[in-house]
């Protein structure tokens, strides 16, 4: 691939939340590409490009770890804001967490570390001083210096990633030897279409590489 | 206020002598703990929790330093009421109020309005049901779970209360009482603590997101303070002596940063102390002391060959 970069990301724990299970969250196995764009996103994204996941390696056996915490089951509600606007007052306007309490286990991996092989795409939203060259220079660059928009995270933000460039044709790090399948997998969500519907694929893990679909690939089903 | 120009993440270390830092609701309250390490964790909204407090206690509702995700009841709520006897055509604010907003330029307006009244929605963040891009907030500030420097062993403290919850528990006790009176009335409880502990927690300040949510060189000031001083106002029976030790900062140069967050993090290093002497921790079993008091511990801050644009500084 002419574009392509590697990053390894790596942490203590990570939480890449299956759609069907979030309100007590249950990690999928591995890292989702719509988590893994996500985290290249954090480096670097412009309107002009298009993050494409091709493939996750995983370098770390898969392994589970249970947390329970006390959330709040409840949203700022926009019409106590408006009120609030109108009457100039923010009297009232809380959220009382004690008394909107929900306690909530997370089912979260722990000591996680990936290579994501990415490329990216020029959309139509670039203009003419939109380069590929320019942009996997800005990537490159602020990934070897470590620098970032936010802190990329593993799925949630109080799991936050730990990044690295790998050099795009040196030796990748021994993924793990593990074939399985891991059923059907959020791709992404497509955000562009009428109420946000889901894609997924079906994921295979294969000797502990995660080949993803390319966008517009038969592939990927709603 | 002026925004902020400068990328900063931050080690915070602090400590608990016998006390219960951080309870788990899946273990009966008991410290929290990694299964697989036996290190105490305590959670990132634990924390933010603390700091969330501390604001609002120590600058009582100031103009823009409100805290949106509350604690307990309050006292506004009652004047709310008052408020509302005043002005009996509110109802008809309230039902109006259940529509969403009708556009983007509205959600932006109610975004904007939070982020600039409450701290803690400028900070972290907030969801908010405003149906258009979730009306989501995205805070500059992340924080992580912080780890104990070594395995902890939690202690479980039995406790008596020499009452009775109810009359029947009365009763009940006194038919199986031998008839002493020491023993009547006698509820008992357990308290679970953990010896002492020395935590670590890591933070990240995006300036890119701050420009976003106005947080500004002021409210990371605030902050600061609050991670200096947040324990000093957490005092409680389950809590037991916690507090802020070190606070070390990383300032970028520029809003992008210098640095891999993960290396620098890993020049600040915890080992213990003996005799005055640094002894880093590993997974071996040494046979170091328990460790029962801050001075336990040796502090490293490795300043050689720090990348350039990076400034460490020493809060605390």
């Amino acid at each position: 691939m002419a574009f392509g970069i590697r990053l390894k990301v790596a942490g203590p724990r990570a939480c890449f939340t299956r759609p069907e299970m979030k309100v007590e969250r249950v990690s999928y196995d591995v890292m989702t590409p719509s988590a893994a764009r996500g985290i290249l996103e954090a480096i670097h994204w412009k309107p002009a490009i298009l993050w494409v996941i091709d493939a996750i390696h995983v370098l770390k056996p898969i392994r589970f770890q249970s947390i329970r915490r006390n959330e709040v089951g409840q949203k700022a509600p926009a019409s106590k804001i408006k009120t609030a606007m109108n009457r100039q007052s923010l009297e009232g306007l809380a959220l009382i967490v004690d008394e909107d309490r929900q306690q909530r286990a997370s089912t979260v991996l722990t000591d996680v570390a990936y290579v994501i092989e990415a490329h990216f795409e020029i959309t139509a939203r670039a203009g003419p001083e939109d380069s590929e060259g320019k942009h996997l220079d800005i990537f490159n660059r602020r990934a070897l210096r470590g620098q970032c928009f936010h802190q990329p995270c593993l799925g949630t933000r109080e799991f936050a990633a730990d990044f690295e460039l790998l050099s795009p044709d040196g030796p990748l790090p021994a993924a793990i030897g593990e074939t399985r399948d891991l059923g059907f997998m959020l791709w992404d969500i497509d955000h562009a279409a009428a109420g946000r519907p889901s894609l997924f694929f079906r994921a295979k893990l294969e000797e502990g590489v995660l080949r993803v679909p390319a966008p517009g690939s038969t592939e990927i089903r709603r | 206020m002026t925004t902020l120009a400068n990328r900063y993440e931050f080690v915070l270390l602090f400590d608990v002598i016998k006390g219960n830092p951080n309870g788990d609701p899946d273990a009966g309250n008991l410290p929290r703990l990694d299964p697989e390490t036996n290190h105490g964790l305590v959670t990132d909204v634990s924390l933010k929790r603390k700091i969330r407090n501390y604001v609002e206690l120590a600058r009582d509702g100031a103009p823009g330093l409100n805290i949106y995700v509350r604690e307990g009841a309050i006292l506004n709520e009652q004047h709310r009421k008052a408020y509302k006897d005043l002005r009996p055509d509110d109802p008809k604010v309230d039902k109006e109020a259940k529509l969403n907003p009708k556009g983007d330029g509205e959600a932006r307006a109610l975004r904007d309005f939070m982020c600039r009244n409450f701290f803690d929605v400028r900070t972290f963040g907030a969801v908010m049901s405003t149906g258009i891009n979730c009306g989501q907030v995205r805070g500059p500030v992340q924080m992580t779970f912080a780890h104990s420097a070594e395995p902890i062993v939690p202690l479980e403290v039995s406790i008596t209360r020499m009452a009775a919850t109810s009359e029947k528990e009365k009763v009940e006790r006194e038919a199986g009482d031998d008839g002493s009176d020491r023993i009547e009335n006698r509820t008992m409880g357990r308290k679970h603590v953990v010896p002492y502990g020395l935590y670590r927690a890591h933070g990240f300040v995006s300036a890119k997101l701050a420009e976003r949510t106005g947080f500004g060189e002021d409210d990371l000031e605030l902050l600061f303070e609050a991670l200096e001083n947040m324990f000093e106002h957490d005092r409680s029976a389950a809590r037991g002596e916690m507090a802020s030790r070190r606070l070390i900062v990383f300032k970028h140069a520029s809003s992008l940063g210098h640095a891999h967050a993960h290396k620098l993090f890993e020049r600040v290093r915890v080992g213990r102390n003996v005799d005055g002497e640094f002894h880093e921790i590993d997974d071996r079993l040494n046979n170091f002391l328990p460790a029962r008091k801050f001075s336990d511990y040796a502090i490293e801050i490795d300043r050689d060959g720090l990348p350039d644009g990076v400034e460490i500084i020493e809060r605390l």
